[in-house]
């Protein structure tokens, strides 16, 4: 009587757990299926390869936005991921109880809640104002701020998974301290890290807000990072909002864009890591 | 072993990022072929959205014959324009509000110029199902609906100007803009214009305190908004109600002449204004039998004296062909030409731009 | 303990300053965190200073938003953040968790990397396109279908009572927890797949359901991992812009219903941030984005007492 309750209860919960997935993907096909059907038509070749056009021109395409989203992204990134990785480093290895490191985990948490916009606003204040223009790195800049503290929350709990053992069995090797966070422990962590860190860029690959005072945006290449430069949110948003059906649609075909590349860039990153790891 | 990963990593993306520009190397290189080398110049200008795709196609179209003037305009707002005309981070701004006296004073380089653009109307558009073919809203019973004091349709006012149309038991949901925006500003200057009490309630301004109704981001929100809500009424930019096909409604003007929106009900209504020196002036409910009351301007900022040389000169020419030549483009995007009289007071205002003490229009 | 006795001194030497340098570095990296948080609050305390001065405190406990005759109180804004942020998470939460176990303990590898990586796809789309999928799709539904069923069943809590017009505070929540659902599955999936197969073993060894073994054996090792990628949800979800604004209705009013229209903060200063042009309004903006600020930091407070209460609990395991 007890048992069959407890597989009772038990084929319940399974059932509930499948339900949540299937629960899960409904949006996911929901928007994708939307975009698709919408954007679809607008994709072609020279999306890739022209620039925006003016309304009714055909042909037009978002190229600039597309490289202009990608160097941003690189940006952040350069600045976000080790930034992140080496905070959540000392956090877990080094420093995990002080004052000082509750102090930087709770600024972490704090920074992940501040509004997109007002990283917009203050990189606005403190870089664009004092350089006198926009640019591709005040909003890479932006970018990786927003990029830091999510990396460093999903660090530290990947850091935190790694068995204590592991680190013993590196020390007892004679392994000093730093040599086993580096060749043991982040390899250990590496993949869910790397999960982080694609969440991270996929997060910031797709802000508006914050670009909107630091990249500004930009019609044509940016011929340095110290112009004014394109990004695809910047410039969906701006089609997605006009009211031409030839932009909107455009908009569409940025959305599906946008979203494909953060994909690629997923898919890029798994496979090299398992390639690595096998 | 894992920083290994995280080159390889990095390389790839590298070279990810390295195929476009690669490309785009290529298509740069193209343009200036047969051309005479001169050093090209970028202009950066923000502000207003919705004069956006104008500027967007006057800017490629003038690009054709001066291909060393690259003019890269985003549209992020009235406000930003102004702004950052007045911080100095941009060559020129455009904007629907017309600087304040305050803001003029605080501008960092100057005085500022502000060349009216182009025209635009604003529609009243709403969703009525079964809805008649004409609807007819008088400045009274608008101002009353958008402060919602008249809640359903079936409102003995608005069956009055309606002789003959059922008007469904409904209530109205009104649909407003939530972003700061122009166009939120054009209507509720017209409505202030109007309506006292909506002058002392709400005021007129990018942003208001609406009494009613809920707001949408965009003119898209909007739009979608009033789409999916049946009874419901909202504004957007004129063309923006002809491109998606919204119904407009027939507004009464100062005459008491019944119009639906127009480009020519806009220019009339610029030509009816009086226009100061400085060129700022608010067009709605304009007299003259043939204007649409609730109109605007766009502005372009820039200052007078003109910091660079080059730069000063391209913006100057490129605004001067904008306001001649450019004013073609109007019709076909749905915007409103500017009247031929204005034109030439903006060109001798164009010819007071100096640099280094020296004129930069002949 | 670092160190092992017998390595001769001089490779002791560069790999204790190699150590030392490392460590430098990641601390440094620490502090730099913690300036950034004090250097972005500070910069908003500045730029917010003319509001703070007008308004006191009334900014917090007011009700009017009127940039016209600049009169700003922060309250409704306040009401809609915290909401729709909490429905995200009663919603996320649980079937983000779900996810999670699913893909872990029950799914075949295919079926988990081919689920796994359309749930992280979610994270990849960018949020005016959320937005723009919520205008559409989502309100309309919501007017016709969900919110007249729910009044129908439920009306007579005052969560689910008034006119269905779609645009509602239920529309963010449940367009913000499908935003968050990926950081939550994705966090806790890493988080329980780091739990060593020997404690499931040991689990089912001793008779144990796949519930139980997923109860006593996966989830009290996991938890302090999920509150953490909660706790990332959440901080996405306080902070997200453009997704809400186009479903949230933008109307600064504080109303029990669900149904009804409210904003919120990350909204209100995205709306309006780009066309304020008056200092007082300009500073409103960035102090209603100080009491974001304010909040984050109060929740995280919460949040780590949580874990914090939740890690001197009982451990689980096999022993319990």
């Amino acid at each position: 009587m007890n048992d069959r309750l407890r597989r009772y209860r038990n084929e319940m919960m399974m059932g509930i757990f499948t339900v949540a997935t299937l629960l899960a993907l409904i949006p996911l096909f929901g928007v994708l299926g939307y975009v698709v059907t919408n954007g679809l038509s607008a994709l072609n070749l020279e999306f890739f390869m022209n620039l925006p056009k003016g309304m009714g021109t055909p042909g037009g395409g978002m190229a600039n936005s597309i490289v202009g989203t990608l160097i941003m992204v690189l940006i952040a990134s350069l600045i976000g991921i080790p930034v992140g990785i080496l905070t959540a480093i000392y956090l877990t290895e080094y420093d995990s109880a002080s004052w000082f490191s509750m102090g930087v985990r709770f600024a972490t948490d704090v920074l992940t809640g501040i509004p997109s916009i007002i990283v917009g606003i203050v990189i606005y204040s403190s870089v664009v104002l004092k350089m006198g223009h926009f640019s591709a790195l005040a909003g890479g800049l932006s970018l990786s701020i927003i990029m830091i503290p999510l990396m460093i929350r999903s660090t530290e709990e990947m850091l935190k998974l790694v068995p204590h053992s592991i680190r013993e069995a590196g020390y007892a090797l004679g392994i000093s301290k730093g040599t086993t966070i580096i060749k043991i422990v982040l390899p250990t962590a590496a993949k869910g890290i790397m999960t982080g860190a694609m969440l991270a860029v996929a997060r910031v690959s797709g802000e508006t807000a914050p670009l909107l005072f630091t990249a500004l945006g930009n019609q044509y290449w940016a011929r340095s990072l110290n112009e004014p430069i394109a990004a695809l949110p910047v410039q969906i948003y701006q089609y997605a909002t006009s009211p031409y059906k030839a932009w909107q649609q455009q908009a569409w075909a940025g959305s599906l864009v946008l979203i494909s590349l953060v994909v690629l860039l997923n898919l890029i990153a798994r496979c090299a890591f398992r390639s690595r790891s096998n | 072993m894992f920083t290994k990963k995280r080159q390889f990593l990095t390389g790839i993306l590298l070279g990810v990022l390295a195929l476009p520009l690669v490309g785009c190397g290529a298509q740069n290189s193209n343009i200036p072929v047969g051309q005479e080398k001169i050093e090209p110049v970028t202009l950066t200008g923000a502000g207003s959205t919705f004069v956006y795709p104008l500027l967007n196609q006057q800017i490629e179209a003038y690009r054709k014959n001066n291909p060393s003037i690259v003019v890269n305009y985003q549209g992020n707002g009235s406000g930003t324009g102004i702004k950052q005309v007045s911080e100095q981070t941009i060559d020129f701004g455009a904007t629907e509000v017309p600087m304040s006296d305050e803001q003029l004073k605080a501008a960092k380089g100057g005085t500022v110029l502000q060349i009216p653009l182009t025209l635009g109307a604003v529609a009243v558009t709403y969703n009525i199902p079964d809805a008649p073919k004409e609807l007819k809203l008088e400045p009274e019973v608008l101002a009353d609906i958008f402060l919602g004091t008249i809640t359903d349709w079936n409102d003995q006012r608005i069956a009055t100007d309606n002789p003959g149309v059922t008007l469904p038991d409904l209530k109205i949901a009104v649909a407003h803009r939530s972003d700061g925006s122009g166009t939120t500003y054009i209507l509720s200057d017209y409505l202030s214009r109007i309506s006292p009490v909506w002058f002392s309630k709400v005021g007129k301004g990018t942003s208001v305190n609406w009494p009613v109704g809920i707001g949408g981001k965009g003119n898209a929100s909007i739009s979608g908004t009033i789409q999916q809500t049946p009874g419901s009424i909202g504004y957007v930019e004129l063309a923006y109600a002809v491109q998606n096909k919204l119904p407009v409604a027939t507004l009464q003007n100062k005459e008491g002449k019944w119009v639906a929106p127009s480009l020519q009900g806009a220019s009339a209504a610029a030509v009816a204004s009086k226009i100061s020196t400085d060129m700022r002036v608010s067009i709605v409910n304009a007299p003259g039998v043939d204007t649409y009351p609730i109109s605007g301007f766009t502005w372009a900022l820039l200052y007078q004296d003109q910091r660079d040389k080059a730069k000063g000169s391209a913006l100057v020419k490129f605004l001067n062909w904008s306001i001649h030549e450019g004013q073609t483009m109007s019709e076909g995007l749905l915007y409103a030409k500017l009247p031929p009289d204005l034109v030439i007071r903006e060109e001798a205002m164009l010819k007071t731009i100096t640099s280094e003490g020296q004129p930069l229009l002949k | 303990m670092e160190e092992s006795e017998n390595m001769s001194n001089k490779k002791k030497l560069t790999a204790s300053l190699g150590d030392k340098t490392f460590r430098l570095l990641t601390l440094l990296m620490a502090m730099s965190v913690l300036a950034l948080m004090v250097w972005i609050g500070w910069q908003m305390v500045d730029s917010a200073r003319p509001s703070i001065a007008k308004f006191g405190f009334t900014f917090v406990i007011g009700r009017v938003w009127d940039p016209v005759k600049e009169q700003f109180g922060a309250l409704p804004f306040i009401y809609g953040t915290l909401v729709t942020s909490f429905l995200a998470l009663i919603i996320a939460a649980p079937v983000g968790l779900g996810v999670a176990i699913f893909l872990n303990e029950m799914a075949t590898s295919k079926v988990r990397s081919v689920i796994g990586f359309l749930v992280e796809m979610l994270a990849a789309i960018p949020s005016v396109v959320y937005g723009l999928w919520g205008i559409f799709i989502l309100a309309p539904w919501l007017r016709e279908t969900v919110e007249p069923g729910l009044a129908k069943w439920f009306g007579f809590i005052p969560l689910f009572q008034g006119t269905p017009l779609g645009f509602s505070m239920l529309a963010g929540g449940l367009i913000l927890a499908v935003m968050i659902l990926p950081t939550i599955a994705s966090i806790s999936r890493e988080v329980m797949a780091a739990v060593p197969n020997e404690q499931r073993e040991a689990a089912l060894a001793l008779g144990a359901t796949k519930w139980e073994m997923i109860r006593i054996a996966v989830l009290p090792y996991a938890k302090s991992g999920i509150l953490g990628g909660v706790m990332l949800g959440l901080g996405r979800a306080l902070g997200e812009t453009m997704a809400v604004t186009m479903v949230i209705g933008n109307r600064p009013d504080i109303l029990s219903s669900l149904f009804a229209p409210a904003y919120s903060i990350a909204a209100v200063i995205a709306n309006e941030f780009t066309e304020a042009t008056s200092d007082l309004y300009l500073s409103a903006l960035v102090e209603i984005g100080l009491i974001l600020f304010g909040i984050t930091l109060i929740l995280n407070v919460f949040a780590r007492l949580l874990v914090w209460s939740v890690e001197r609990g009982p451990k689980g395991g096999i022993s319990s």
